[in-house]
């Protein structure tokens, strides 16, 4: 009886330190860091060969689906608005007084030129829906133990055949993301820092995007101010409020 | 023929005047042979180097391809229909896919264009054979402008990054294998050139292409709905920048004409001043008003006539010269997009030849005349007694 006992005990504590499978993580990750809406304030610093720019924008977003972002400073971008709405996606240039719609292949251009591109910031389908997630292992990364996660497109039209993800395994935060092309090549690397707990959720305020095929220090996105579920006015995310 | 041997004797008796006149206006000749001899030279050039090396006899074009809207060629890509397959079978066609990509050379990223080619095609020049290596994963062709600014050489390799048609990336290395030199700087400038079966697996484009190069004028039957573009389209805009390049050099060329013709203008005039008594005399002797035009007008003439026998002397030499060794080009000039070799080599057609000739002896003919419209309000009288009007 005893016996059965300590091998019911060890089965129960054996597979209470199992780690979750990925899908699991990647839920929890998801839940982590969505939220209904949220206000957010961030510096986006291109490093240049030569020199870096720092753009500071304010975006409102509201689920994965709409998003408004009004850039405020250096003079040149101030008052540049972008609108993403779905699949689709306007920005309205001050300096035109014109509103023009980013589709097709304009889509694959560079945001005012960062290592990020509009398409990078038009992907909104969930990492489950379109990649096969597997648990390939865990790291120490910065010293946080982090869970590392392997995404395999299950879909064709993915800018991205594989990602490798590392995934703080307390705070359920990612820590580290890989892309890579069909031939296994790494194309682009996203580092997320600076973790802090607002309102209740692990976020990273500190983002850089790296492209691992070019020269230079990538592009870095601060967030200087993270507000959550917020009375965002409806408004905002129509075509007319980016003349105003 | 008594006008033409009086303008003769008068224009002979001149002297220095004679000559500047004469010096002037042949240079003028020689100056507007050569000019445009150059410019149909390079005209010539660039058409046959464009036909062999780019467009073929024609092109056939996907519905959706435009060449100069980088975007679209993402669109731009179909299976080859029937028709066209058999094209290509016969050795008529050479099916060409395209697509935009980056390559990373040191570090740096650089737009490009992938450009697939049937390494055994014969109907355009470029050395497409160098791309039936198997020693390599992707072999590439460049040409020396893209190698240039890409700092590469044969053998090199390369990291390109392409996206595959659910816009899926890919990324490779490439191994130059080949590097060639023309002077069709549209083959050459930001495009790399792979088998064209290596290309459809990487677009995953089995069987498709953008465009097919024709080996004749006419293209097959019920191409529907690719299009056909003959020669007249696909050098419209060589012809056009031809036809720029003459009108600018007609300015140079013209004020220079101009001048030749000022001084046999003056030269009229002051004539008509000085030889008063000459012309009363010719009209006391029976000749009418506009005889006496008449052996103005022949002087006039007759210098345009010598001016050309002048500038045979010296332009026949000269131009043959030019013509043999032909006109370097300035370093850079194939960089701006035109069709040019390094040097050019003037051709001197009878038809610009007869054409100048008229131009210069009508041209000179005229000024001649004009002055001398006035001898033939004068009164014989009057003229005798140097009292013109």
């Amino acid at each position: 009886m005893k016996s059965i006992i300590i091998l019911f005990l060890s089965t129960f504590f054996l597979l209470g330190s199992n780690p979750p499978n990925a899908d699991e993580i990647l839920k929890k990750v998801e839940q982590n860091l969505s939220s209904d809406n949220r206000v957010f304030e961030s510096e986006m610093v291109i490093h240049g060969k030569r020199s870096s720019r720092t753009i500071v924008s304010r975006s409102y977003s509201v689920g994965d689906k709409e998003s408004f972002t009004e850039y405020l400073s250096p003079a040149r971008e101030a008052g540049t608005k972008m609108l993403k709405l779905e699949n689709q996606l306007w920005i309205y240039s001050p300096s035109t007084d014109r509103t023009i719609q980013i589709s097709g292949h304009m889509l694959r251009q560079s945001v005012m030129g960062s290592d990020l591109s509009y398409e990078d910031m038009m992907e909104d389908r969930k990492l489950t829906d379109i990649y096969s997630a597997k648990l390939v292992g865990e790291e120490t990364l910065d010293e946080r133990k982090t869970y590392v996660i392997e995404l395999t497109a299950k879909v064709e039209d993915v800018a991205y055949h594989t990602q490798k993800l590392w995934v703080d395994s307390e705070r359920f935060v990612p820590l580290k993301e890989e892309m890579y092309a069909k031939s296994g090549q790494l194309l682009k690397r996203t580092t997320l820092s600076n973790v802090q707990k607002i309102e209740g959720r692990w976020f990273p305020m500190t983002l850089v995007y790296k492209d691992m095929l070019k020269q230079g220090d990538g592009t870095e996105f601060r967030m200087t101010s993270v507000k959550f579920n917020q009375n965002i006015p409806e408004y905002l995310f129509t075509k007319a409020a980016l003349k105003q | 023929m008594i006008a033409i041997k009086l303008a003769f004797k008068n224009i002979i008796g001149a002297g220095y005047r004679t000559f500047l006149n004469i010096a002037v206006l042949s240079f003028a000749f020689v100056v507007i042979i050569w000019h445009n001899g150059v410019i149909d030279g390079w005209n010539m050039q660039a058409r046959r180097d464009t036909i062999n090396w780019e467009i073929g006899q024609g092109q056939i074009w996907h519905p959706n391809y435009d060449p100069l809207d980088f975007l679209s060629f993402q669109d731009a890509h179909g299976v080859l229909t029937a028709p066209l397959s058999d094209g290509v079978k016969s050795g008529k066609l050479t099916p060409i896919l395209l697509t935009t990509a980056s390559a990373f050379p040191q570090g740096r990223m650089q737009g490009v264009v992938l450009k697939g080619i049937d390494p055994d095609q014969t109907i355009l020049k470029i050395p497409s054979d160098l791309l039936k290596t198997t020693d390599y994963d992707l072999p590439v062709l460049i040409g020396k402008r893209m190698a240039s600014n890409l700092k590469v050489q044969e053998g090199d390799n390369i990291l390109i990054r392409w996206r595959d048609k659910n816009g899926t990336f890919d990324a490779t290395e490439a191994t130059i294998t080949g590097i060639f030199d023309c002077n069709v700087p549209t083959i050459d400038n930001g495009q790399f050139w792979l088998p064209l079966d290596r290309l459809r697996t990487m677009l995953d484009m089995p069987d498709e292409a953008t465009f097919l190069i024709s080996r004749e004028a006419t293209p097959p039957a019920d191409i529907a709905p690719w299009v056909f573009k003959d020669l007249d389209f696909l050098l419209a805009d060589l012809d056009m920048i031809i036809q720029s390049k003459k009108g600018g050099g007609a300015i140079m060329y013209g004020l220079l004409f101009i001048i030749a013709l000022l001084a046999i203008f003056d030269t009229q005039v002051l004539s008509i001043f000085r030889r008063q008594k000459e012309i009363g005399t010719y009209i006391a002797l029976g000749l009418t008003r506009w005889q006496v035009v008449g052996i103005f007008t022949v002087e006039g003439t007759v210098y345009s006539i010598l001016a050309i026998l002048l500038g045979a002397v010296y332009g026949i030499p000269l131009l043959w010269y030019t013509a043999k060794v032909g006109w370097a080009m300035p370093a850079g000039t194939d960089n701006m997009g035109l069709a040019i070799a390094d040097k050019i080599y003037p051709v001197y057609g009878t038809g610009l030849i007869i054409f100048t000739i008229l131009l210069v002896v009508i041209a000179a003919t005229i000024v001649s005349f004009l002055p001398a419209r006035k001898i033939a309000k004068l009164s014989p009288t009057d003229a005798l007694k140097g009292k013109i009007q």
